[in-house]
């Protein structure tokens, strides 16, 4: 027994390490995912028989205008939660300076990325409200009437997007001040001898070297707009009538809460959201994958 | 350095900046500030709208003890940290040995294995939602502390593997090397050679964690319900439901749910950042 451990221990080690990780996560992940697919072809309530339905799940949603209204408002978060990369650039430009106290400056600039969504949530629907909002007290100073940004159906979305934003875009100035940090300076010496300086400078020599950081701002970016469902929840629970639904929280509402729990199309919510995000971490790999071969 | 220093700049244009600085925080922070303001005010103050005057009467000792006395915050709270310390060490010591694994050894499907836990990552929640909860309440632990914690530690392994993973992959690997000619044993070198230059690496991941944790609030709301179970995030959006335009409460109490993350940050602000910039430089 001794014998065949050492002289093997190289062959099994690895495996003995990864067994319990790797079956955690094949438990509670992967094979979920699976699972998920396959509850999204039955009709079930999560506590009884599960009825096989075929595809009737996913034919009920192409008729189902939540679902399409929950789409829609995903692509909005995706392309608005965008300006997190550009905006967070923007504050890390403003913050790369050498002053008396900056490192202060920056970690409260950061503040809003470590608290929970639910409180940012909390913070921006009374931001918003429409009696006592700061929002609206500013708006009144301009003449301007008090709009309920929460309760009207065309504003809720980008209300909620606006809050997210917030941290969103401190996370972003936090991965651009680190990729600044490790800017080369003789580059941007020898560009400012060419006569470089401003937007140019920034767009040729500096974005350039950014590159990693802007990967996986738009990495996080992407993940955080699909995974939206915190600040929906605390700040309109969907509403009004529904209208700031997104596929995550639709899911939700469907699978339990008082609508009735309907697992199946849930499921089949879910499956829809995955292969939209799949597309996402497909890219992600192969770049990974491209990555580890050049090593 | 870029942008120019503004040292380097005009008197000027460093007069402005040393304005726009404080300034540029204010606008950022107002929100959070205007909600530390709210904690302290008085309830008459809140009835008669002065939200954004002088307080008439600061009643912080008040709000901060009422919300505890009145409510189950203080459960919560106790919850939060009964599901986010097991986290923690339950996913940073998974992923030390499966990270480990990935990046001292060869063999095949290892690459696989990495991409696994790295694409498991990314996925939506909701994809998980109804099995994990099924899985949950049939091992009969729903709606307890150690049924969200299991799963939270299953799920942060993920991210965790990778990040342990790269972090090992960059060590000196003639270290193991030498190790394994004096003869030392694969399980000696991962605890004695390799797991003491990890402490940044745990270090980092177990803030990022916490924060990670301590914020999570969908897992919350699907694995736990009422106030002997669920954490802080949770907890706070029934009390939103409880307190309709209390908002000195709610802002006392959103102000108690952030400080344990805020603190951690503060302190630990090296690691957090190191954890969460992790790739941002080549």
């Amino acid at each position: 027994m001794r014998d065949f451990w050492r002289s093997n221990q190289q062959r099994i080690a690895p495996w003995l390490f990864l067994l319990p990780g790797v079956l955690m996560f094949l438990i509670y992940v992967i094979i979920p995912i699976f699972q998920s697919i396959n509850i999204s072809f039955y009709a079930w309530d999560g506590l009884g028989e599960k009825d096989y339905v075929g595809v009737a799940n996913y034919v009920e949603l192409m008729d189902d205008e939540a679902f399409y209204t929950s789409l829609k408002n995903n692509i909005i978060w995706l392309v608005l939660y965008m300006l997190a990369i550009p905006a967070g650039l923007f504050v890390a430009l403003f913050l790369n300076q050498n002053v008396r106290g900056i490192r202060i400056y920056k970690s409260l600039f950061f503040f809003p990325f470590v608290i929970s969504q639910v409180v940012v949530g909390l913070v921006f629907a009374w931001f918003y409200d429409p009696s006592n909002g700061l929002l609206n007290i500013v708006l009144g100073w301009f003449g301007v009437d008090a709009i309920a940004v929460l309760a009207d159906e065309e504003l809720v979305t980008y209300g909620i997007i606006a809050a997210g934003l917030w941290p969103q875009t401190a996370y972003c100035m936090i991965l651009y001040l680190t990729g600044l940090n490790a800017v080369d300076g003789e580059q941007i010496e020898a560009a400012r001898l060419d006569n470089a300086k401003g937007v140019k400078l920034l767009w040729y020599v500096i974005l350039p070297q950014l590159r990693p950081a802007t990967f996986i701002a738009v990495v996080v970016t992407v993940i955080g707009a699909l995974r939206s469902f915190d600040l929906i929840s605390i700040m309109t629970d969907g509403g009004p009538w529904g209208s700031s639904r997104v596929l995550a929280f639709y899911m939700y509402e469907q699978a339990f809460s008082e609508y009735g729990f309907r697992m199946g199309y849930g499921a089949a919510i879910a499956v829809v959201l995955f292969a939209i995000m799949m597309l996402y971490i497909a890219a992600f790999l192969y770049k990974m994958y491209r990555d580890e071969r050049g090593r | 350095m870029f942008p120019k220093p503004i040292q380097k700049s005009s008197p000027w244009a460093q007069q402005l900046y040393r304005v726009a600085l404080p300034l540029a925080l204010l606008v950022w922070l107002l929100p959070l500030i205007a909600v530390a303001l709210t904690s302290v005010r008085s309830q008459g103050d809140i009835v008669a709208g002065n939200y954004w005057g002088w307080p008439t009467s600061f009643n912080m000792l008040e709000n901060y003890t009422g919300i505890f006395q009145q409510t189950p915050i203080g459960n919560y709270i106790f919850n939060s940290f009964r599901v986010t310390i097991p986290t923690v060490i339950g996913a940073v010591t998974l992923s030390c040995m499966a990270g480990y694994a990935l990046a001292v050894y060869r063999f095949k499907g290892n690459l696989a294995l990495f991409f696994l836990f790295v694409a498991g990552n990314f996925i939506p929640f909701q994809i998980l939602m109804v099995p994990v909860r099924d899985f949950t309440v049939s091992l009969g632990i729903y709606n307890t502390i150690s049924g969200l914690a299991l799963f939270h530690i299953a799920f942060q392994t993920g991210f965790c593997t990778l990040f342990m993973r790269n972090f090992i992959k960059a060590m000196p690997f003639e270290l193991i090397e030498a190790a394994r000619v004096e003869g030392v044993s694969e399980l000696r070198i991962f605890w004695f050679v390799v797991l003491p230059l990890m402490k940044p690496a745990i270090a980092a991941l177990s803030v990022l964690i916490f924060t990670f944790i301590w914020n999570d609030y969908f897992w919350a709301m699907v694995l736990t319900q009422g106030a002997d179970t669920q954490p802080i995030t949770a907890g706070l959006n029934s009390l939103n439901g409880q307190w309709v335009s209390a908002w000195h409460l709610v802002s006392a109490g959103s102000i108690v749910a952030a400080l344990p993350p805020v603190l951690m940050f503060f302190l630990m602000q090296r690691h957090f950042i190191a954890g969460l910039t992790l790739g941002a430089v080549k």
